[in-house]
This record gives structure tokens, C-alpha cells and sequence, in this order.
């Protein structure tokens, strides 16, 4: 049995730092989760409204958002509002901005697809049987909507979560930094740590996306 | 009208244990046209997608020409180029135009020359009163349009049988004439043709003979005269009277 | 916003711009490979190769390219698996990718109704002639706008690269903001190339997506 170094993940605390650092990344991606949802189904419910102002602004909020690389945001929020505000922020602070102006377009792109993908007549039958506006939405609409949307928006959740490894590149401390941490400090006893040490936190990403992942799927396969 | 051309034996089909076919037998003679009949889910599309071997079959023979036809043949599809197939949902294919959908078979499975198959096809077209669709794409056709583009297709392949599976099942009723006229003139010309179908007076007028199944087995058959008017079995009354209609004034 | 900065390390970012796009375009070209494989293999349910298939989409999609670049990069040298810089990110994106590109091609070949090929073989196809003809032409169409969305989220991907001291566009801002704390310029062009990149890739994809839906076919 070749030395993978694995043993190194029972010493002390080393598991249970781990453990710890995925918390610190959820907690993050949780939280940005929790603002995330409600914002995008704001902004996904104003862009199927007919204000050409608001929806040529959500439009470029969204594309802006939507093209730059996630790591690009978390630079330009990281560094670029200390220099241009003077704010010195917190990189967990940072990410949490990031990762919910990220995740409201995302979300309000999938509400906005999930709207507009009810077939016309559902909104003429319903009035057609002397249904209000708001009986409309509140019977027809909003439970077919719903429908397509949760599988979607689980699915963001876990896109979230990994997402959150990126906050490595500056600097909270998480998953990936405690990992290093453990691997340097028993650089001399165990020399392999740095495979067995990157393979949980591998797994441990796995882990907390695949269920997740399983559930959008089997909701999915449900509904449709 | 005496060469048998299509001979079934004892077919039996199953899916898992749900029998759906049990013991069906008949042949089909040179020119001859037969119409299917039967209550829906009796089995009828499945007989003929046996008869193509879309379906594998748990017992019987089918033969074609004295050739065995089953999934597991040796030249499936050289069998297949002999029997065309039209179905309820026209099937023709969304990325090509109206020509080639008729060419594609012709020219790739058997290998005909592209021009005389254009001048053949082109011909079949002006007859059922398409030429000049012949660039348009599926989508911008009928229902009615579709199915007679659907059959012209079929015809270009020579095959010595043609299957009808409810070619008009899906249409409008107004569209269900011109799908119905063309039908009628390949009867005329001699074609041979299994046809299931819903429309009782147009079964009756192109039929030679009618099969009526029912629970998996051919219950009755014989001319359409005799099968429509004198029906011999309780259960061939009873399918003919769910088409009729009592006045309530 | 210093001018002078910006001419003076525009090569530089130029530099890792290319590195990028070449890299990117080498594992997308990688993934794409992957993915049709595996496509092929579940739509035909080839057995054993669908299990690991299976295994393999689940796992590519649900741990991030960051963590497998790091499990490449760091952790398999320690059981004899050596990769330079370069070739570890184009293998991440690859492993990454392949399992997106996987369900862009499955999609598009389980959106062709099967009685589409029931019909070419009633009109005597052969399997090979069925798919060639009939099943393939269409499935691509449909695999158009979900392929392109994988290349665009690939190429944003390789952000991540500068983890395995790749010297990216995102390396070289990090490495000015550092050394000159020129932060405004050096995310300015940060995000120009990004743009440069990734815009005209995103309105191929848009000009295809629509290009289809009208020319397409419909039903």
C-alpha cells in the first residue's frame, strides 16, 4: 500500500479544521443563497414587466454580470471598491457581494424564463373563466412557474457552492487554505500529505453539490 | 389477383405480459387492398409495425414473398425497401425540404440515380397536387399536405405493399378528403395496400376486404358489403354501432 | 486612470490573453471530445462504459475546476502523476467540460423522437444510415445553443488558472495591483480583455441560437 497520505487528515484537529474551512465556504455561499433568491425573483418579475427603462438597465446589470468571470467580479469588488471608495472591506464580506450580484442575475434570468414560458392561452382561459389578474397569477401562473423553478434554482445553489472555492484566489480562509495550512505543517512527517489532504476536500465538494444536485434532478424528472 | 404476396401466420405479440397480438393469420394477394378494423387499443398499429418489423414478435411467421420478415432478418432492409410505411404523425423529416425527403432513401438506400429519382418524384408530386412544394420545408405544410408529401415518399421507394396506419387520424376534417382521394387512386391503379383506418364509408369503398380484430385476434372478415351491413359476430354489431347516432329532436 | 501605465503593460496582457484563449480553445477542443464519447456511450447504453459515464458526469459537475485543478496539480504528483502548468489546466477544463458537453449532445439526441428513426428504417436505412441522415442532423441543431453556453463557460472557467501559477489575464492583474497598486488600470484591462474575449464568442452563439430557431425546422 503506497503512502497517500491520508493518515495525516486523523491527526489533532486537522479533520475537524477541514470540515471547519467548508463550513466558512457554505456559510458564505448560503448567505449569498438566502439574499439571492428573493432579489432575483424581484428583478426576474420587473423584467417581464413592460418599462423599457428598467428592463434595458436589468438587461445590462444581467449581461455584464453574466459574461465576466466570477473571479473577475471578486477582483473588481475586492480591490477595485477599497481604491475607488476607500471601503476596506472583508474578503468574506467581498464574496458575499459578489456571489449574491451574481447569483439575483442568475436567478432572475431563470424567474423571467420560467414566466414567459407559460403559454399565452393559460392566462386567456384563466380570464376566460372571469378570473381577476391577481387570481390569475396567484392560481394559474404562479404554481406552473414555481414548478420550473425550483429544480432550476436548487441547481444555482449548488453552481453557488462551488463557486464559493474561488474565494481561495483572495484570501478567506476556507477550504482550500486550511488544506495548504495542513500540508505545510506536516510537510516532514508525512511528505504525501497533499494528496490525501486534496482529496477529501475534493470529496467534501462532492459531497455537499451531489445530493443537492440529485434532488434538482429527481424534482425535475417529476415535474416536467 | 391470386399471387400472395404478404402471408402471416399464427403472429403473436407481447409486451411483458400484456398480449396484444394472439394468433393473428391472413395473407395479402397482389393488388389487393385490405382495411383493418377494430376498437382502439385492439392492436391494429401494432400489427403493422410487425409487419415491418419495427416490433419484434414472441411467436408466428411473417413472410414476404416467401421471405421471412422478423427484426433478426438477414437483409432487414432490403426486406423493408418492399413494404412502404405511412404514419398517423406524417414522420417527415424537419431538415430537409420536400424533395428530399422524398430523394433521401432512394438515392442513399438503393442507390438510384439522384435525376431520374427527382423526374419520378417530381411526377408523383404534380399527381397529388404538390409540385410546386417541392422546395418548402415540412413546417410550412398542412396536416394534409404533410401526409400526401408522406406518402408520395413511400411510393418512391416501388415497394410491393404499402402500410396505412390511421393516416388521417390526425388531420382536420377538411383535410382528410384530399389525404383520402389519393388513397383511393392508388386502390384504383392496383396497389396493394394494408390500411388501418376510422373512416368507416372510406373503408368501405376501397376495402376488397375487411379484417375486424378484437382482444388480439381477428374476430371477423369478409367483403365490406357482407362485414357492414350483415355482420355475423355480436361484437362486430356492437363496434359498428358506436359510429351511429340516434336524433334527440 | 494613468494612460502610461495602461500602454506601458497592454504586451503583458496581451501575453496572458493568448495563453488563455489557447489554452481555453485546447480544452474546450478536448471536452468536446469527451463529451461526444460519452454521449455516445449512454444514448446506445453501451454497459459497464454507461456506468462509468455516469460516475464520471456526477462527479465532474458537482466539485469545482479550482479543487480538481488543485487535486491534479498538487495531490496526484504524490502517486507518480507529474502535469507541467499548461497541460494540468487543459486537463481540468477537459474533465470539467466533458461532462457539460456530454449533456449538451445527449440532450440534443434524446430531443429526436425515436419515431423519426423508426421511419428511416421503414424506408430501409441501415442504423448507420438512420443516424447519419436522419438523427444526428437534428440532434446538432438542438445541441447549437447548449454547446455554446458550455464554451462561454469554459472560457470563463480558465479564470482559475493563475491557481497553478499560470501567468492568465487574472495572474497578471493580481500581480500589478500587487506590485504597483495601479488597481483602477489594472482591472480595467482585466475586464477589456475578458470582453474581448468572451463578447464575440457570446454573439456567434446568439446570431446561431437565432439563425436556428427561424430557419429551423419546428414541428
Amino acid at each position: 500500500m503506497p503512502d497517500l497520505g491520508l493518515e495525516v487528515l486523523f491527526k489533532g484537529k486537522n479533520l475537524a479544521r477541514l470540515l471547519g474551512g467548508l463550513w466558512t465556504a457554505l456559510r458564505i455561499s448560503l448567505l449569498s443563497v438566502a439574499i439571492s433568491l428573493p432579489l432575483g425573483v424581484l428583478l426576474g418579475v420587473l423584467m417581464t414587466r413592460n418599462n423599457r427603462f428598467v428592463k434595458a438597465l436589468l438587461q445590462f446589470y444581467l449581461n455584464f454580470i453574466r459574461i465576466m468571470p466570477q473571479m473577475v467580479l471578486l477582483f473588481i469588488v475586492y480591490f477595485g471598491s477599497t481604491r475607488a471608495f476607500g471601503w476596506d472591506i472583508s474578503g468574506e464580506a467581498a464574496s458575499v457581494i459578489v456571489f449574491t450580484l451574481w447569483g439575483t442575475a442568475e436567478m432572475s434570468d431563470l424567474v423571467r424564463g420560467a414566466l414567459i414560458s407559460i403559454p399565452r392561452h393559460q392566462y386567456e382561459s384563466a380570464e376566460a373563466l372571469g378570473m381577476s389578474k391577481s387570481q390569475t397569477s396567484l392560481y394559474i401562473i404562479i404554481p406552473q412557474a414555481v414548478r420550473r423553478l425550483i429544480p432550476l434554482s436548487i441547481n444555482l445553489v449548488t453552481r453557488m457552492i462551488k463557486t464559493t472555492s474561488l474565494i481561495l484566489m483572495i484570501g478567506v480562509v476556507e477550504v482550500l487554505k486550511v488544506s495548504q495550512q495542513i500540508i505545510e505543517a506536516n510537510r516532514m512527517s508525512s511528505p504525501n500529505a497533499a494528496f490525501g489532504v486534496y482529496l477529501s476536500v475534493f470529496l467534501l465538494y462532492f459531497f455537499a453539490c451531489w445530493p443537492i444536485s440529485l434532488l434538482a434532478g429527481r424534482l425535475e424528472k417529476k415535474w416536467s | 389477383m391470386d399471387e400472395v404476396i404478404l402471408s402471416v401466420k399464427n403472429l403473436v405479440k407481447r409486451f411483458d405480459d400484456n398480449t396484444i397480438l394472439n394468433g393473428i393469420s391472413f395473407d395479402v394477394r397482389r393488388g389487393e387492398v385490405i382495411v383493418v378494423l377494430g376498437p382502439s387499443g385492439c392492436g391494429k398499429s401494432t400489427l403493422l409495425r410487425c409487419l415491418n418489423a419495427l416490433e419484434p414478435i414472441q411467436g408466428g411467421e411473417i413472410f414476404l414473398n416467401g421471405q421471412a420478415v422478423d427484426s433478426a432478418a438477414k437483409d432487414l432492409t432490403g426486406l423493408r425497401q418492399q413494404i412502404g410505411m405511412v404514419f398517423q404523425s406524417y414522420e417527415l423529416f424537419p431538415h430537409m425540404s420536400v424533395l428530399n425527403n422524398i430523394l433521401i432513401a432512394p438515392v442513399q438506400v438503393q442507390k438510384r440515380q439522384r435525376e431520374e429519382v427527382r423526374a419520378e418524384a417530381l411526377q408523383l408530386l404534380e399527381r397529388v397536387g404538390l409540385r410546386e412544394k417541392q422546395n418548402s420545408f415540412p413546417r410550412e405544410l398542412s396536416g394534409g399536405q404533410k401526409q400526401r408529401v408522406a406518402i408520395v415518399r413511400a411510393l418512391c421507394m416501388h415497394p410491393e405493399v404499402l402500410l396505412l396506419d390511421e393516416i388521417t387520424a390526425a388531420l382536420d376534417p377538411e383535410m382528410v378528403r384530399e389525404v383520402l382521394d389519393v388513397v383511393l387512386n392508388l386502390a384504383r391503379e392496383g396497389k396493394t395496400m394494408l390500411i388501418v383506418t376510422h373512416e368507416l364509408s372510406f373503408a368501405r369503398a376501397i376495402a376488397d376486404r375487411v379484417l375486424f380484430i378484437d382482444g388480439g385476434k381477428i374476430v371477423e372478415q369478409g367483403k365490406p358489403a357482407d362485414f357492414f351491413d350483415h355482420p355475423q359476430t355480436e361484437r362486430a354489431k356492437q363496434f359498428l354501432r358506436t359510429f351511429e347516432y340516434e336524433s334527440v329532436k | 486612470m494613468n494612460w502610461e501605465f495602461i500602454s506601458k503593460y497592454l504586451p503583458l496582457y496581451e501575453k496572458a490573453a493568448w495563453l488563455t484563449l489557447k489554452l481555453g480553445l485546447l480544452g474546450i477542443v478536448l471536452a468536446t471530445l469527451v463529451g461526444l464519447l460519452c454521449a455516445a456511450v449512454r444514448y446506445y447504453r453501451i454497459p459497464v462504459l454507461e456506468g462509468i459515464v455516469r460516475i464520471y458526469i456526477e462527479i465532474s459537475r458537482n466539485t469545482p475546476l479550482l479543487i480538481q485543478l488543485f487535486f491534479i496539480y498538487y495531490g496526484l504528483p504524490k502517486i507518480g502523476i507529474r502535469t507541467d502548468p499548461a497541460s494540468c489546466g487543459v486537463a481540468g477544463l477537459a474533465f470539467l467540460g466533458g461532462s457539460y458537453m456530454a449533456e449538451a449532445f445527449r440532450s440534443g439526441l434524446e430531443s429526436v423522437d425515436p419515431i423519426q428513426s423508426e421511419t428511416a428504417y421503414a424506408l430501409g436505412m441501415s442504423r448507420s444510415q438512420a443516424l447519419r441522415f436522419i438523427i444526428l442532423p437534428q440532434a446538432a441543431a438542438v445541441s447549437v445553443p447548449a454547446y455554446m453556453a458550455n464554451v462561454i463557460f469554459l472560457l470563463k472557467e480558465t479564470s482559475v488558472f493563475s491557481a497553478v501559477s499560470l501567468m492568465d489575464l487574472m495572474f497578471t492583474a493580481k500581480d500589478l495591483i500587487g506590485l504597483y497598486y495601479k488597481t483602477t488600470e489594472s482591472l480595467a484591462m482585466l475586464v477589456g480583455f475578458y470582453l474581448i474575449i468572451l463578447l464575440p464568442v457570446s454573439a456567434l452563439g446568439n446570431v446561431l441560437e437565432r439563425r436556428l430557431r427561424y430557419a429551423g425546422f419546428g414541428a
